[in-house]
């Protein structure tokens, strides 16, 4: 026992030296009031520590940490670099953000809380037991509620964070509710053992049902589908615009890294599936994945439709992306590892063109202070560099090809036809089209309407423009060059294949 | 004869907190209520929880998560009700369908 905690130890260096890093962050903004950039340098620095650790771990066997609490494979690996990598990017964001500087709060606590939601997510990626699961949701939960009142001088930051707090307890006591429903159903709370009861059978259908419906309004909050978005579009117009592009990303990743996980090892009899997929453990005259299917095809609908109408642009992007969290549920949909690779690869994708997306935004809105569509008249002439990445960005969320977007929808839409879910594709593919609509109408206000006569050039810094074309550039990149991302996002969920 | 209190009263008992909590959640405005609705919510699982580590077997497990639940909702009331503070600072009222600026 005491050999397998420490062996575990040694495996939960990333999260021990996120712990680290939150604790020398609150102290550093304690001791160096006046810097008051150095927390996020130690934030940094922190976070480039945990990277390392998280190195060592690639390429390592799968392993499960504390008595089934957690686990260590390449599928986490993935989703915890992912996630530092958001962090990473969030922390620059929230250097160059005008919002921020402007509310003359103490940084320190606003670091700190990055660094424990990055934590929250980091364990949720490797949860493999319902008390864990419950934990590390309510962790990424609890700072994203904080981070999004930071600002909380604003009236539109206040109002999104009660909504926030609200809605997101609510669906995480359906969840819990769920679970405890489970855990009667089962007699375990680890999810190899729930799959252990399920295959043996004596489960009562209904109930069954009841507690996995509750559980994926738990998980559908988190990734923000239809019908548990309420809150997205409010929290995203509201919070600070660095913390939206972390919720947008990372958040999402890591309710998907959960939810994947919970219903691959959960529902899948391996010892039946002789096949790519195995079986799923249904209640007789329902699947599963009809629920999941129902889910995806209600965020796409909805988000796209709704964002048509949206004159914000973080709210337009917020719809977007409950439209977004409706194309990767597809690949859950599929649940083959066809499916759950092309979702991987869709997450890496997402994470640079959607960051992307938000940073040009932010750009905007500390120039001129806006974020209403209008003012984004002539803005291609005002400021041509910011116009033509914008372009490349938007293009690469609607899937239009060459852009890394085009690649992550190709695989999607192929894992859909091959599991031959015709009539998803094709409502997917239809949303694409809607999609369309909203993105192009940003870019015609940007190229085709004439600047106002007031309307002057606007400069950027140079860092800026660096950041941003980080983004840029690998959207481009991935959308011809994308062997090595799928080589990899296909490595990373091998393990599945084994249980 | 005295009626044994067996798995199925508790479970009832839950349902039933369960239930009340949700209707408080979806029919209550004053921002407050709303919050002590999900804290039954909360304590309906807790005590499903508990009583099917009771009756369900010998393990713990489910004691363990109830004491989990217990810390967990007392950080979130926490959070909560210093956000609710926050907003009625700002609007001087605590009623969610009064604050509503974010909408088209």
């Amino acid at each position: 026992m005491l050999q397998h905690i420490i062996d575990s130890s040694h495996l939960f260096r990333p999260e021990t030296a996120l712990t680290a890093t939150f604790c020398v962050v609150l102290l550093v903004d304690l001791f160096l009031r006046k810097r008051t950039s150095m927390p996020a340098y130690v934030a940094v620095l922190g976070l480039v520590v945990t990277g390392w650790f998280i190195a060592a771990q690639y390429g390592g066997a799968p392993a499960t940490l504390f008595s089934n609490m957690l686990a260590v494979d390449p599928f986490s690996i993935f989703f915890k670099s992912l996630t530092l990598a958001s962090t990473l990017v969030i922390v620059l964001f929230s250097l160059q953000s005008n919002e921020l500087r402007d509310s003359k709060r103490m940084m320190g606590e606003y670091y700190a809380l990055l660094v424990s939601l990055t934590l929250g997510m980091f364990l949720m990626a490797g949860a493999t037991n319902l008390i864990m699961m419950y934990l590390s949701i309510e962790l990424t939960s609890m700072s994203s509620y904080i981070l999004s009142a930071f600002t909380k001088e604003a009236d539109d930051s206040s109002e999104a964070s009660l909504k926030y707090v609200i809605f997101g307890a609510v669906s995480s006591g359906l969840m819990l509710y769920g679970m405890s429903i489970l855990y009667g159903l089962t007699g375990s709370l680890d999810i190899y053992g729930i799959n252990r009861a399920l295959i043996a059978g004596n489960v009562n259908n209904v109930t069954l049902l009841i507690s996995v419906v509750l559980m994926t309004a738990g998980f559908g909050y988190k990734i923000s589908a239809v019908p548990f978005h309420f809150w997205t579009p409010d929290v995203y117009e509201g919070a600070p615009l660095p913390v939206t592009a972390f919720l947008s990303v990372a958040s999402k990743a890591a309710g998907f890294a959960m939810m994947m996980r919970f219903f691959k090892v959960t529902f899948i009899d391996a010892a039946v599936g002789g096949s790519y997929l195995g079986s799923w453990i249904s209640v007789p005259g329902f699947e599963w994945n009809h629920l999941l299917a129902i889910l995806a095809v209600l965020s796409m609908t909805i988000g796209n439709l709704i964002a048509v109408w949206q004159t914000n642009l973080k709210r337009l992007l917020a719809y977007s992306s409950i439209a977004h969290a409706g194309y990767l549920l597809l690949g859950v949909v599929v649940l083959s590892n066809e499916g759950y690779a092309a979702v991987l690869i869709y997450l890496a994708v997402y994470f640079f063109m959607n960051l992307g997306a938000f940073f040009a935004v932010m750009m905007v809105a500390n120039k001129i202070g806006s974020e209403h569509i209008d003012d984004y008249k002539g803005l291609g002439y005002r400021s041509p560099l910011l116009g033509v990445c914008f372009t490349i960005l938007l293009l690469s969320l609607t899937g239009i090809p060459p852009t890394a977007g085009f690649v992550g929808k190709l695989y999607l839409f192929s894992a859909l036809l091959n599991a031959k879910w015709i009539w998803l594709a094709v409502v997917a593919a239809l949303n694409s089209v809607i999609s369309l609509y909203y993105y192009l109408r940003i870019l015609r206000n940007m190229f085709l309407t004439q600047p106002d006569p007031a309307g002057a050039p606007i400069r950027f810094g140079a860092v800026q423009i660096v950041i941003l074309l980080m983004f840029v550039i690998p959207t481009i990149l991935l959308g011809v060059y994308f062997g090595p991302l799928v080589q990899y996002a296909q490595a990373s969920i091998t393990m599945f294949t084994n249980r | 004869m005295m009626l044994e209190v067996g798995l199925t009263h508790f479970l009832l008992v839950s349902a039933l907190l369960f239930s009340l909590g949700l209707y408080c959640v979806m029919t209550r405005r004053n921002a407050i209520i709303v919050l002590m609705g999900i804290e039954l919510i909360l304590n309906s699982a807790n005590l499903n929880f508990i009583a099917f580590s009771r009756f369900g077997g010998a393990k713990l497990d489910g004691q363990m998560a109830a004491i989990f639940v217990i810390i967990l909702a007392a950080a979130e009331a926490a959070i909560a009700l210093a956000i609710v503070l926050n907003i009625y600072a700002r609007f001087a009222t605590v009623n969610v369908d009064e604050i509503n600026q974010l909408k088209e």
